[in-house]
């Protein structure tokens, strides 16, 4: 087949134990940005629920300093109340990225949302201290400078530069580098790849047994008019099968091959016709070792 | 349409008989080799859907053992299409279910319950210890860090304010014997310590984490936290001395200090060997050598949170309970013998089996 995405800046190759190429598409920028805010999001909702769920068994959270250094038992409860909003607090920052890509996924729910996954760089299996390691580092690109710039925009002191460089010094990291790697994939050898999942289409050429046999026949010379590239393209066209769409291209395959332009019910089995011979005519050639990989070719 | 999903599910139903799915001959030869085994290929969708959602129980063994069945039987159909069919959607579709299964099959996990099990016998002491380098300079600038802390305060008290930092505590230079005793033994009520054992363990372990995801920068921000902490120590260690109390502020601080400090230098450790595989990546490239590096100094990071959850219970409750130095001293020397037994001496006879086998 045509490698048509081969241009693709985004496309690697992996090659499998049984030498099989599997190929990846790497995650865009945009998509791993929408991630994380919906993570962050998801984050901030949980800890909001955490602090109601908490402070209404509390009641409240009132006189929480007096409560902290009693010993009556609804001091004590409240002691324990506190010390779990710490440890929820702490595990909603640091597990959350973990958690989720240590499951058999390998993503977030903001990362399921958006079609993507993580994966590892060298196509070795992906171990729990990969996932460990990359996320690690999301303490010092997110949540440092942003805690850092929130207190600063508080005191009004001049750190703000400082963190909001911070910041950026690793938010752009992914925009330096090929693979597309934050510091955190860099560490941990993963990369964040696209999760391809449609179902699959129709065979072409299946005809139901009621569909007389179109009257096309295409002449050698009609079919040569084209390659590979155009056979994609016109599938494409036919699974979509918009009026306008093939309208265009029947006048553009008429003109260059000089038939009379078919009009209205014609075009779906003109075009039908002319996609399965022209398609056994290049499947003939490659069975044969010959490719031929555009018009030009 | 419908039809051809009915033939499809009859295909997949067991005891089928094969001639049921050539639904209807497709005039291409490329599209009859899809017909004949699209069946498999769809099946081999449903399992690894059932996977990717964790559903491994809703599995029947003879699914789980025809997968890697299927899985073969899919990349030899994938190569074959490669070659033989333009059919681009079918070919872009066994792609994906390729790497899909992939995922599925080779990141074979252990599960993490497996993986927790492999790290407390013998990984994270093997992790521990393959820093050795790293290791000895983060103990040695925490020893440095101390000694130049301790230095800069006796040579000009005004540093100590500078070091702590804290306002309002009663620990500053000139403060009374009794006073400095006093935040030693009792003072503390003996109440809300469970609270306060989470918030040490909590601010501990956002510190740690901070020294190790700083390695990334050649580890000098990590040597820099590390200073800093020391410092810190030094001062303090300065401060009772001049009062006749060393022996128990060693002891105050033993008894969690011994766990928390050793936590903190591996992070610092696992921080520096990150910075040293980026600065010197030796012949493996500096990617690979980063992650190499990063995998290891992340295991010792799991432990790091463990140990810092222990030195926070210690710190809360154990400091408070225990009111008499050489019973805290007894405690801290336990716990650092007790680390030191199982990172150096745990998890070797192992490895040296596994190198003789």
């Amino acid at each position: 087949m045509v490698d048509l995405r081969r241009d693709d800046p985004r496309r690697r190759t992996l090659i499998t134990p049984e030498g099989l190429m599997v190929p990846f598409t790497l995650a865009s920028r945009g998509s791993r940005v929408g991630a994380l805010l919906i993570d962050l999001l998801c984050m901030l909702i949980s800890l909001i629920l955490a602090a109601v769920a908490i402070s209404y068994t509390a009641g409240g959270l009132r006189d929480i300093d007096r409560h902290l250094h009693g010993a009556s038992a609804q001091d004590h409860a409240m002691q324990a109340l506190f010390a779990l909003w710490i440890i929820v607090g702490f595990l909603i920052r640091n597990a959350w990225f973990m958690a989720f890509e240590l499951g058999p996924r390998g993503a977030t729910p903001g990362k399921r949302l958006l079609r993507i996954r993580i994966a590892a760089r060298d196509g070795a299996r992906l171990t729990p201290e990969r996932v460990i390691a990359r996320n690690l580092l999301r303490d010092i690109e997110i949540f440092l400078p942003l805690t850092m710039l929130a207190s600063s925009m508080g005191e009004g002191d001049s750190t703000g530069w400082l963190a909001t460089g911070w910041f950026l010094l690793f938010a752009l990291f992914p925009l330096f580098n090929r693979d597309r790697l934050r510091a955190g994939d860099l560490i941990a050898g993963t990369w964040v790849v696209e999760r391809p999942r449609k179902p699959l289409a129709r065979a072409m050429t299946e005809q139901s047994a009621e569909t007389p046999q179109a009257a096309y026949r295409f002449r050698d010379a009609d079919l040569a008019a084209y390659g590979e590239y155009e056979l994609q393209r016109l599938e494409e066209v036919l699974r979509l099968r918009k009026p306008d769409q093939m309208a265009l291209v029947v006048t553009a395959i008429c003109e260059k091959i000089g038939w009379h332009v078919p009009h209205g019910p014609e075009v779906g089995p003109f075009l039908d016709a002319y996609y399965a011979q022209l398609r056994e005519k290049l499947e003939g050639g490659m069975r044969m070792g010959r490719r031929k990989a555009d018009k030009h070719g | 349409m419908t039809d051809w999903i009915d033939a499809v599910k009859a295909r997949l139903g067991r005891g089928a008989p094969a001639e049921e799915g050539a639904i209807r001959a497709a005039s291409l030869r490329s599209d009859r080799f899809r017909q004949e085994r699209e069946g498999d290929w769809k099946r081999l969708d449903a399992i690894v859907l059932r996977l990717e959602q964790g559903r491994i129980g809703r599995l029947s063994d003879e699914d789980l053992l025809e997968l890697p069945v299927l899985y073969r039987g899919l990349v030899s159909s994938l190569s074959i299409a490669r070659e033989t069919s333009l059919d681009m959607a079918t070919v872009q579709w066994l792609e994906a279910l390729a790497q899909r299964a992939w995922f599925q099959l080779h990141g074979a996990r252990q599960g993490f319950g497996g993986w927790l099990k492999g790290f407390f016998t013998g990984g994270w002491s093997r992790a521990v210890r393959s820093m050795g380098l790293d290791l000895w300079i983060a103990f040695g600038v925490l020893v440095a860090g101390t000694v130049l802390g301790w230095l800069l305060v006796a040579h000009d008290p005004q540093w100590y304010g500078a070091l702590m930092g804290g306002a309002g505590d009663v620990r500053v230079p000139g403060a009374s014997r009794e006073v400095l005793r006093g935040t030693l033994f009792g003072a503390q009520d003996q109440n809300g310590l469970g609270a306060f054992a989470a918030y040490l363990f909590g601010h501990n372990a956002q510190i740690s984490i901070l020294c190790f995801a700083l390695g990334f920068a050649f580890g000098v921000p990590t040597l820099m936290l590390l200073v800093q902490n020391a410092g810190m120590l030094g001062a303090m260690l300065w401060l009772f001395h001049g009062q006749g109390l060393t022996l128990d502020v060693v002891g105050w601080l033993s008894i969690h200090g011994t766990t928390e400090l050793f936590a903190i230098t591996l992070a610092g450790a696992a921080g520096l060997h990150i910075g040293r595989a980026v600065a010197f990546p030796g012949r493996r490239g500096a990617m690979a050598a980063a992650a190499e590096a990063g995998c290891r100094a992340a295991v010792v990071m799991v432990g790091v949170v463990l140990m810092l959850v222990v030195a926070g219970l210690l710190e809360g409750f154990a400091r408070q309970l225990i009111q008499d130095t050489m019973r805290r001293l007894t405690v801290g020397g336990g716990m650092l013998g007790f680390w030191l037994l199982y990172f150096f001496a745990y998890g070797r006879q192992r490895l040296v089996k596994k190198r003789h086998g």
